[in-house]
């Protein structure tokens, strides 16, 4: 069936990567001028199909068509030349460079061999202006605010030429404002001629913004649907496979005594700068408080300086009534605290030792894993095969690396070793970031189970969704401070975005 | 179809075979390609490898010689191999060695003289190589310091320090601890106490080996245990393996790589000291040069696995020792070992090369050994 | 370079150039003795230089590469070798002969560095060993061809060392060596004047430059380079060759312009010191240079005390002992480590094999 408004076409694309089918025999096509959502889990193959379209992988069997003819895509280079642009999930710019380094690069303008920084600057404000799109060519990338740094990776594709453009997971890094800023600009793309394919696993986002939607599965298509016809259960139970129960179900918290005192906490981060300035909350046991954020608002670096992995500048950090301000990481754990960190294979693992070493990382020198600094191996080894059992690790056995497991199941081995633990706090940051559907619902378990038992949690979260489900309060951070904390029963998700986005607060 | 429990011999077999797969092939087309060399420049090389083999292992004594030769190999490969534990790398074995020599051969011939008084072997011996260790300990522990507070990478700072060593030792060989005996001309110190001498294993003229190869096979136990059973080894190589990771558990990262240094130039600083104890009986200008390379020969050889060094040291002393055999027989020169040895080091550490060759397929993890200046 | 930075390199070379002023005043006027400390710390300063331009470009690319020192050994010996070889067997005259022993050098550079990007791009070994696996081939095969070649069985030389055709010429700038006293600092040898032209050249290619660009991209971002179509293996790869080539070109000046003969393991950490000097240099030429030139104010100092030797006051009787003069470059590399005058960022991927 010829369709002369066909742009794009996959036809039977296969890949086969070490132990998984990332695609199998899928088929998609791409309109002129629509925006087309793909929508799957973490891992269902739509980053695979995608750097397969952008010539980043190779498919094992399948063909690629673009305006009705059959191309082959051996790297980027022919992408591009076939006018496909695209925005990563991970921006593709680099930060000391500025911004019109990063547009160039790779298709440079020079002038008797030295390059011409004044010309491409002058077509990156044309563009900007004939797409609405705000960017200052010579401001250093690693600089601009997310928001920004997107807009530099579209005008990038713009740059040359894209008429084909790919968004994957465009919008996990914005707040709910910047998110509807994008779907503008991608509606003014698409008004001149350009097409959009919009990776995403926000069904919300699909609903509001795409002409088409299809969603994969392990690898497959499932279906393509158009929005009037379905709505967000439909889309979960297609992308899931099953029922999913899209809210978390808890009690309401009895809130007890403080276990989590911080008072005009500063904190700088790699670059010296202050990104936490003036934060002082409070976390009680039996509840959970959630700090929403757009991420780079010095969450990460506050969760790393209430568990001892950052010095902090100024300020108190008191834990169970003890004051741990500056402590290394020991000293606090040993008060009571569990840490789930933000980056799980940096922080959380030590990926080529085995599950059953992981499991004891924190309390390996205390009995009864050691004794007289000699490791007990045999407690170690029961300690794992209890806490695989009672947290459903899936792992052949406790002594394979841990780099052998799926990312849920390695969270699994961190939650287990954590939560297992007697705590008083837990701090958990990002606790389901990249996870499947399976391992999310878990988590979100486990962490009410650990409330309902009187810890006091504390949630760092950027999607806004996973704070507004599982938080008791909700405190926000803009900019390195919290702006506002307000009960989660009579939080608001546009105010919440709109305080997230730095708009002032009018009495609470 | 094969029964299960044969199948399950087999696998054990294989499990215990596979590591030493890429080392022994290394090895193979190393020496392959050194006949090539040593055919280009106009040597026999059959010849020459004859000559090797039979002056590492043709008599009872040339076997003893490899031994001997085979003892500061032992301890400086477990120096660096225990650095790679923890995720550094010494290439400042050479001047740990030196120091180590020095110091011991210093409290070796001047502590009587300080104490008026003679002492016992029990109580010279330790003190002497005790000394070395120090001396090793302090020489690695600087750079793991540096390292530790300031960032400064071990790499460079470790060779800095070689070089440092070689000063100060030709400072001190020519200058307040050169032997006073005006026929002597070589920079050296003058001869330790006899109480201050390690024994050799067997009472027989020209078997020179000596109970400092058992204490570095006993040695090279130790530091096994230490690695794999105590929670000291867990901490050196939780760091080794993801410093972050090991911070976020508890781990003082800052003092772990200090204490991994400085274990490693102990080592290093006990081989300097057994061959001034045990076989020299004195220290002489430059005998630590090349052994830091050595080192990290054996060290990658033996897969920083404390077992595995000790093969790998005794290989490399086997061929150190054959070589003089080798070059009184052909006139080829000894130092077509260090060529040889080089092309072992490389064909071990790019095993890639080697799987390539032989069509291996990889089944280990790559392991973590060093990091950029980035981290 | 900030300004700050600046001022401790000035500072230093100050300190080194006063003490030597101190020493000699009774014999020469300081600006006598200051004059032949620059140009002498121009000179010693060469192999510093190019071997810190050789590390900028691998690094700049995300290639950590320690197995400079190897390199240049490596090349000073062929280089050697090869003039040697024009010179004695094929008779051709001294200049010819040297000119060839330059070529060489450069292209043992090059193969040198060819090895380490099939180790570290393609094989992806890990970089530093493989450094160290270049810098033990180099020692191990100059030492045993150094002494097979001259002294071994069937040796072409029968034991005897052949004359050497010389070191290359000085050349002089015109008219600025002609003026009185410190003309003396621009009259210098060719390979000190290629490694300042070359600090020059690479700033501008590095910077300005298409080709500097994708470099520059490749060693922060390998992966975004390659979304737009660069061909990261090969920048890498051509990049570390060029630092060989540089190397190499270090490695001349050891045996072909600073002095006639081969020493085994002479380059004597200087290939470890030149990337200190990167590394102090912030990963820019003209940093690299100035950290390159403390070096040398370093090694001249030790040369100019040497040659002042009697002059020397008791008091500073240790500045007479050469093992304690001889300490100050490698304590300077330590104490620039450190960071405490300074801390400098290398390239985001530096040291990372990209895996696609």
């Amino acid at each position: 069936m010829a369709d002369d408004n066909i742009v794009l076409e996959a036809k039977n694309i296969t890949k086969q990567f070490p132990g998984v089918l990332a695609n199998d025999h899928v088929n998609f096509d791409l309109r002129k001028g629509e925006i087309h959502a793909l929508l799957g889990e973490n891992g269902a193959g739509k980053t695979t199909l995608m750097n397969i379209l952008y010539g980043l992988h190779k498919p094992d069997s399948g063909e690629v068509f673009v305006n009705g003819k059959s191309i082959v895509i051996h790297s980027p280079k022919d992408s591009i030349q076939a006018g496909i642009g695209m925005v990563h999930q991970h921006f593709m710019l680099i930060p000391v460079f500025s911004v019109a380094e990063n547009v160039m690069l790779g298709d440079e303008t020079t002038h008797l061999g030295m390059l011409d920084i004044r010309a491409v600057s002058q077509r990156l404000q044309e563009l900007s202006k004939q797409y609405g799109l705000e960017v200052d060519p010579s401001a250093v990338v690693g600089q601009l605010s997310v928001g920004a740094q997107q807009r530099v990776e579209i005008v990038k594709t713009l740059y040359r030429n894209a008429s084909i453009l790919i968004l994957d997971e465009p919008t996990a890094v914005l707040t709910p404002q910047e998110t509807d800023d994008l779907f503008r600009i991608m509606r003014q793309l698409t008004g001149r001629g350009v097409s959009i394919i919009f990776i995403t696993h926000k069904l919300k986002e699909v609903l509001a913004v795409a002409d088409r939607i299809t969603t994969m599965r392990a690898g497959k298509v499932v279906g393509t649907v158009q929005p009037k016809e379905t709505n967000e259960a439909k889309l979960a139970s297609m992308m899931v496979g099953r029922e999913v129960i899209l809210t978390v179900q808890k009690e309401a918290a009895h809130p007890k005594e403080e276990v989590l005192r911080v008072e005009d906490l500063h904190v700088l981060d790699d670059r010296d700068l202050e990104v936490v300035n003036g934060v002082s909350f409070e976390v009680h046991a039996g509840e959970i408080l959630g700090i929403a954020g757009v991420q780079g608002n010095g969450q990460t670096q506050l969760a790393e300086a209430l568990t001892g992995l950052r010095p902090t500048k100024k300020g108190k950090v008191i834990i169970a009534g003890k004051d741990l301000s500056g402590k290394p990481p020991r000293p606090i754990i040993e008060t009571g605290l569990a840490h789930i960190p933000e980056d799980r294979q940096r922080h959380g693992l030590v990926l080529s030792y085995t599950v059953a070493d992981n499991m004891v990382l924190c309390n390996y020198y205390l009995p009864p894993f050691a004794r007289w600094g000699v490791i007990q191996q045999e407690k170690v080894d029961e300690n794992a095969r209890k806490l695989i059992k009672d947290y459903d690790v899936r792992t052949p056995s406790p002594y394979v690396p841990t780099s052998k497991l799926s990312g849920g199941n390695q969270q699994k081995v961190i939650v287990a070793r954590e939560l297992s633990r007697d705590v008083k706090l837990v701090i958990a940051s990002q606790p389901t970031r990249g996870l499947d559907v399976g391992s999310i619902e878990y988590i979100h378990k486990e962490i009410v189970i650990m409330r309902d038992r009187g810890v006091g949690v504390l949630l760092i979260s950027a999607e806004l969704d996973e704070i507004m489900s599982l938080s008791d309060r909700i405190a926000v951070m803009y900019r390195g401070q919290i702006v506002v904390v307000v009960d989660a029963r009579q939080a608001d998700r546009e105010q919440l975005g709109l305080w997230m986005a730095g708009a002032h607060v009018e009495a609470v | 179809m094969q029964r299960p429990d044969e199948q399950g011999f087999f696998k054990n077999l294989q499990r215990w075979l596979e590591p030493l797969l890429v080392p022994v092939l290394a090895i193979l087309t190393a020496v392959i390609l050194g006949g090539i060399i040593v055919k280009v420049v106009n040597g026999d090389p059959i010849a020459a490898y004859r000559g090797l083999i039979q002056g590492a292992f043709g008599s009872p004594r040339a076997l003893s010689e490899t031994a001997v030769w085979a003892t500061p190999y032992i301890f400086a490969g477990l120096a660096v191999a225990f650095a790679f534990k923890g995720g550094l790398f010494n290439i400042g074995a050479e001047g740990q060695i030196a120091l180590g020599a020095v110091f011991a051969a210093l409290i070796g011939y001047a502590l009587p003289g300080w104490l008026h008084t003679s002492l016992p072997a029990y109580i010279h011996i330790p003190l002497a190589v005790g000394m070395g260790m120090l001396a090793g300990a302090i020489w690695g522990g600087i750079p793991g310091a540096l390292k530790a507070y300031t960032g400064g990478h071990e790499v460079i700072n470790t060779i800095m320090m070689n070089y440092i060593a070689l000063n100060l030792t030709s400072f001190l060989l020519n200058g307040p601890m050169r032997d006073p005996d005006p026929t002597d001309l070589s920079a050296r110190t003058p001869e330790i106490a006899p109480s201050a001498r390690i024994p050799p294993l067997f009472n027989i003229p020209g078997m020179r080996v000596h109970w400092g190869f058992v204490l570095a096979l006993v040695v090279a136990v130790i530091i096994w245990w230490l690695l794999w059973k105590t929670t000291l080894g867990f901490e050196i190589r939780t760091v080794g393996a993801n410093p972050d990771a090991a911070k976020y558990a508890g781990i003082n990262v800052k003092r772990t790589i200090i204490i991994t240094m400085a274990i490693s130039g102990a080592l290093a600083g006990l081989a300097g000291a057994i061959e001034v104890t045990a076989l020299n009986y004195r220290h002489e200008l430059g005998f630590s040069t090349g052994y830091g390379f050595d080192a990290i020969a054996i060290a990658l050889l033996g897969k920083t696995n404390p077992y595995g060094v000790i093969l790998a040291a005794l290989l490399f002393g086997a061929m150190r020792n054959g070589a003089t055999r080798m070059q009184f027989l052909t006139q080829i020169p000894t130092d077509i070992i260090s060529v040889i040895q080089a092309l072992i080091l490389l064909f071990v550490a790019a095993d890639a090369i080697i799987r390539f060759i032989y069509r291996i397929r990889a089944h280990e993890e790559r392991v973590v050994l060093t990091r950029g200046w980035g981290g | 370079m900030n300004g700050r930075r600046f001022a401790i390199i000035v500072f230093i070379i100050a300190i080194m150039f006063g003490t030597v002023v101190l020493v000699g005043i009774s014999k020469n006027t300081p600006l006598v003795i200051i004059t032949s400390m620059i140009a002498t710390t121009i000179a010693v300063a060469t192999p510093l230089t190019l071997g810190a331009l050789c590390g900028l470009y691998c690094e700049r690319a995300g290639v950590v590469n320690i197995g400079i020192e190897g390199t240049m050994l490596g090349a000073a010996f062929f280089g050697w070798l090869a003039s040697i070889y024009m010179n004695t067997i094929f008779h051709f005259p001294a200049m010819p002969s040297l000119i060839v022993g330059v070529m060489a050098a450069v292209l043992t550079g090059g193969l040198f560095a060819l090895l380490h990007a099939v180790l570290s791009i393609t094989f992806k070994v890990d970089q530093i060993i493989g450094g160290t696996v270049i810098n033990i081939l180099a020692s191990g095969i100059t030492g045993f061809l150094n002494r097979q070649m001259f002294f071994g069985a069937g040796s072409v030389f029968h034991g005897n060392i052949p004359d050497s055709p010389g070191v290359l010429p000085t050349i002089r700038i015109p008219l600025l060596a002609d003026i009185p006293v410190i003309g003396r600092v621009f009259i210098q040898q060719p390979i000190a004047w290629s490694a300042i032209a070359l600090v020059i050249i690479t700033q501008i290619v590095i910077f300005h430059t298409r080709w500097g660009l994708r470099t520059r991209a490749v060693g922060e971002h390998p992966r975004a380079a390659d979304t737009v179509g660069i061909n990261v293996i090969r920048m890498r790869y051509f990049n570390v060759i060029i630092g060989g080539l540089l190397a190499g070109l270090a490695g001349a000046y050891f045996t072909l312009e600073s002095i006639s003969s081969f020493q085994p393991d002479m380059t004597n950490g200087r290939g470890f010191i030149a990337l200190a000097a990167m590394i102090f240099g912030n990963w820019t030429p003209f940093g690299a240079w100035s950290a390159a030139l403390v070096f040398g104010a370093a090694q001249a100092l030790q040369i100019n005390l040497q040659f002042f030797r009697t002059l020397i006051p008791p008091q500073l009787a240790v500045l007479q002992n050469s093992y304690v003069v001889g300490l100050a470059p490698y304590l300077l590399t330590m104490v620039i480590l450190t960071g405490l005058i300074g801390k400098t960022i290398p390239p985001a991927a530096d040291g990372k094999p990209y895996e696609k």
